[in-house]
């Protein structure tokens, strides 16, 4: 008998009490929980995205669309920052004033090489205001899920109000499960060690979020 | 090392008893406790609607338990339909020897590991030590605890029992045998250590071609598996390598998408009192050029089908593996992890591992007995688990015997031996209230002997007193001291009450 047919046949036996007409997925749930929690304005959302994304040692930044371009620029100089990671659709006014180099997000790339690279731009599939936290999925103007992770910084436009939904159950309904998501709140931390909190053990050491408003 | 089952431990009062005499290891758990549970208290505060999120996931927990065989099914056909693999185990061996399999088919030796309770319960480091595979666990507490061969003490911060100074002595000792030393002049701030750690393992991330990791949650309906964590050593071990391999208890299957907006709001804010962990990361089946290009699921049993089998212990199975039980746990607080002989410590693994393993070794026995009763891991647990009523059941079932099932069979078991003095005793008491006068003779004789009781009891009540201080004997029975001061006559000295 195999492994499947000896587990599926003791959990059916386990639930020999459990009647046939027992409860549907669709009754047996109590879903009186808040779709949000607290009313709020639209900006009052994007600004409990920020104050919570700064409460995990995100560096939050506001600008226009007009202005990214200058403040990407800004953000690498004062790093030092000489070579950024970008996604394969990244918007290409973002970067237009910016000096580093771009690496290109390639298959063939090794982690070794992705190790090298200062610093990663991407956009994001939406903001939860509530837990602060960005979420990414792949798409186009996101990349890999690793380019994210294996440079020390990553630089991450959200476009406000647009993107931002107030909480964690508006924003499964945004999401797409077949995507490979990556669900971001502040940089990498640790408390292992006498729950201290430390940022950055594996993760990018250094998040920073721009919240950019349309012209 | 990281230990599965935690062969030849003591029972758990002689593990307690010589824990509780380590003033570093109890100044230790108070420290980390106290301020988990208190910042916990304040996330949770934050949510209005907590107490409906915690009845809808206990709801969803409960649902999918009384139908698992459907849902078991539907993640394995959607798993399958994503790109993946399915494989089934029975048990830890059958785990382990798929893990294996997996492996050696790579041609690799060496794996890295998410941090995940569900292979720590299987020893599957040492099963794949034992082919020639090495293992490397990755986060950064489960680091200290291999590298100090240690055993894991809490579920959410496994090395929670060791302090800064000692975690800079085991890595200045330990890290070159695994690969990049600890920095010369390595000092003993959180800061450093971190960093230690991200240099040593950096390199092993880089060139890794195999991640293992266990899952929080599998989506029955998209073949979804999700992984909470902190440090990115998640991510790194599950989207660098070209094959991950997931091992993951069968109760961790939630039916839909939908059911996640539950627990990714209470899981976070139960376990690190955090609105959000600064990683999740979701994924189903394979996606092509981005992440590993094979992917197998390990789908365990392990004693899980025998705890659904008891209607009274099987919501045990809704765990979520938070530890908000643990940091409140006064037990837990002066014991620490280790006493529970077993990967899942505190109030949960009390009536956790007595299920999964049966009671038919001393520690296990024991396990339903660690505890007051007070009630406080019920409280905070986010999906409602009734633990004192599973740990009463449980004494009930050590005790007296009774049917339960093993290894997918029903079995009467036997009254646990170690108990025959407890039964004994309590039909003695049975007795003595049922006769006033032998009672009231007993209770006098002892008062007059107080001074020679002993602090231990003699023969088989030794196993009894040995974890418990006895009682001091009044100087006189409360009922000759209301019959003086309050009935018919005597009344008026205080002479007796004078010491």
């Amino acid at each position: 008998m195999s492994g499947r047919d000896r587990v599926l046949g003791r959990v059916r036996r386990a639930l020999a009490d459990v009647p046939a007409d027992d409860l549907a997925y669709e009754t047996a749930v109590d879903r009186g929980y808040a779709r949000e929690h607290g009313g709020r304005t639209v900006e009052e959302t994007v600004d409990l995205l920020a104050e919570n994304l700064a409460d995990y040692r995100a560096i939050v930044h506001r600008c226009t669309e007009d202005e990214v371009s200058d403040l990407l620029m800004r953000l690498y100089a004062e790093r030092g920052s000489e070579t950024v990671l970008v996604p394969p659709e990244l918007p290409p006014h973002w970067l237009a004033a910016a000096d580093p180099v771009r690496i290109h997000d390639r298959a063939v790339s090794t982690p070794h090489q992705l190790d090298r690279v200062d610093s990663v731009i991407t956009g994001c599939a939406l903001a939860i205001a509530e837990t602060g936290t960005i979420v990414l999925d792949g798409s186009p103007d996101q990349g890999r899920r690793r380019i994210t992770l294996v440079p020390d910084h990553h630089v991450c436009v959200v476009r406000v109000p647009g993107q931002v939904v107030a909480s964690v159950p508006q924003a499964l309904e945004r999401l797409a499960p077949l995507r490979p998501l990556t669900w971001i709140s502040g940089p990498s931390a640790t408390s292992d060690i006498e729950l201290d909190r430390v940022e950055g053990v594996h993760g990018p050491r250094t998040l920073e979020v721009v919240l950019m408003s349309g012209a | 090392m990281s230990g599965g089952t935690f062969v030849g431990m003591p029972a758990f009062p002689a593990a307690a008893r010589e824990a509780v005499g380590d003033t570093t290891l109890r100044a230790n758990l108070r420290h980390a406790t106290h301020t988990i549970r208190n910042k916990r208290a304040r996330a949770v505060a934050e949510l209005s609607d907590w107490d409906l999120l915690r009845e809808a996931g206990k709801q969803i927990k409960d649902h999918t338990l009384r139908h698992l065989d459907r849902y078991l099914v539907q993640l394995e056909e959607s798993v399958e339909r994503a790109g993946g693999t399915v494989h089934w185990a029975c048990d830890a061996e059958e785990a382990n020897r798929i893990v294996a399999d997996l492996v050696r088919a790579t041609g690799e030796t060496e794996v890295v590991k998410v941090k995940s309770m569900a292979t720590q319960e299987i020893g599957l480091n040492e099963a794949l030590e034992a082919e020639g595979i090495r293992a490397y666990e990755t986060d950064l507490a489960e680091l200290i605890v291999q590298l100090g061969r240690d055993r894991p003490s809490h579920i959410l911060v496994p090395a929670i029992h060791r302090n800064r100074g000692e975690i800079r002595d085991i890595f200045r000792k330990e890290m070159a045998d695994w690969g990049r030393p600890a920095p010369d002049g390595l000092t003993d701030t959180p800061t450093e250590l971190a960093e230690a750690a991200r240099l040593h393992l950096r390199e092993k991330f880089l060139r890794a071609k195999v991640g293992i990791s266990g899952a929080n949650f599998m989506v029955a309906e998209t073949g979804t598996l999700v992984v909470v964590e902190s440090e990115g050593n998640g991510r790194m071990c599950l989207t660098l390598p070209e094959t991950l391999i997931s091992v993951v208890g069968i109760e961790k299957v939630v039916p839909g998408w939908r059911d996640l907006e539950v627990f990714l709001q209470t899981l976070p804010r139960s376990s690190t009192a955090e609105r959000m962990n600064p990683y999740t990361s979701m994924w189903t089946g394979t996606t092509d050029q981005d992440g590993p290009n094979a992917f197998h699921l390990v789908l365990l049993d392990n004693g899980r089908t025998d705890t659904l089998a008891d209607e009274v212990g099987r919501q045990a199975l809704r765990c979520i593996r938070c530890s908000a039980c643990l940091n409140v746990c006064p037990v837990y607080e002066r014991a620490g992890g280790h006493a529970y002989g077993s990967v899942y410590p505190g109030p949960i693994g009390a009536i956790l591992s007595p299920q999964l393993r049966g009671t038919g070794s001393d520690i296990d026995a024991s396990l339903p007995y660690a505890s007051s009763l007070c009630g406080a891991c019920y409280e905070v647990c986010p999906v409602a688990i009734d633990i004192p009523e599973v740990l009463v059941h449980l004494r009930e079932r050590v005790v007296q015997g009774g049917e339960a099932t093993r290894g997918g069979n029903r079995v009467m078991l036997k009254p646990a031996k170690g108990h025959a003095a407890e039964r004994a005793a309590m039909r003695a008491a049975g007795l003595a209230f049922a006769r006033p006068g032998a009672l009231r003779a007993g209770q006098r004789l002892a008062s007059r002997t107080r001074r020679l009781h002993p602090r231990t009891l003699p023969g088989p009540g030794r196993a009894w007193s040995a974890s418990r201080d006895l009682p001091e004997v009044p100087v006189e029975p409360f009922r000759d001291w209301w019959q003086r001061t309050r009935g018919d006559g005597s009344g008026g000295t205080t002479e007796g009450n004078a010491q």
